[in-house]
């Protein structure tokens, strides 16, 4: 799979939510794109993330 | 058409929301003010302090007026026919859509993380094809030229340098602020003008 265009192996499928706490992700800090769609907040839980996607996730920091 | 005359009378018909009034909303609105854009929507909830005045546009005499009232004031002094929304509200992921109704371009300048991901969610989620240009990145004084314009996806630009949040050790300071907010203003005047790329 691709993670904000980088190359990784990813092992098993995994909910979504538990691969961007895993990936180091605050899930109340970021919009997900997967294959082109944005994924919305209600389906963190419930979407899969396969070796086959192309994930960007896009995170905010503080201070405007 | 005289080409010049073209790219004014564009300005001129853009509407654009800002959310959140701080030191990138504020110097952002007078930046697009100046440029000529005839429709601004101004959206914050809180009131000038005077730790504000370091970076925001705010002025010693409107300590404690709502910064809805005093950006008007201020941008209404700049240009006259400027046409001003202001609401003085706190957004949530409830009363945020009903915000971006009729305007073409927001501009993200909130301070809190959960507050710029929930604006870019429901945005992306229920209004695909609303542009929005947000900003992320741009505490302390590290080089400016990390600060930078991304397109993350097709309506979605990312101003900042994605990395300086704002903490007890890391303040923000006029320069980075006023450096992301010309980012964003850019940006929305590149897309004013029919230009996508950043």
């Amino acid at each position: 799979m691709r993670l904000n265009g980088t190359q990784l192996k990813l092992a098993s499928t995994v909910p979504l939510l538990a691969f961007l706490k895993e990936h180091g992700f605050n899930p109340a800090r970021v919009a997900v794109e997967q294959n082109g769609i944005i994924v919305p907040r209600s389906s963190y839980t419930e979407i899969a993330v396969t070796d086959s996607d192309k994930l960007e996730v896009v995170s905010f920091v503080g201070g405007g | 058409m005289n080409q010049h005359i073209n790219v004014k009378e564009k300005i001129r018909n853009a509407r654009i929301a800002i959310f959140g009034l701080g030191g990138i909303g504020s110097n952002a609105a007078v930046m697009l003010t100046r440029m000529g854009v005839g429709y601004l929507r101004l959206i914050d909830f809180d009131v000038v302090e005077e730790r504000n005045l370091t970076r925001q546009s705010y002025y010693p005499p409107q300590l404690g007026q709502p910064k809805t009232k005093a950006l008007t004031e201020q941008l209404l002094t700049i240009n006259p026919n400027l046409t001003i929304d202001a609401h003085h509200i706190r957004v949530t992921a409830d009363n945020a859509l009903p915000l971006t109704d009729g305007v073409d371009i927001i501009c993200e300048a909130f301070d809190q993380p959960e507050a710029k991901a929930m604006l870019v969610n429901s945005l992306l989620t229920a209004r695909p094809e609303t542009k929005i240009v947000c900003a992320s990145g741009l505490a302390g004084y590290a080089s400016s030229n990390l600060i930078k314009t991304s397109r993350k996806m097709k309506n979605f630009y990312v101003c900042g340098d994605e990395t300086s949040e704002i903490s007890s050790e890391k303040d923000l300071f006029a320069p980075r602020v006023q450096i992301c907010a010309g980012h964003q203003a850019n940006m929305i005047l590149r897309i004013i003008l029919g230009i996508e790329e950043v």
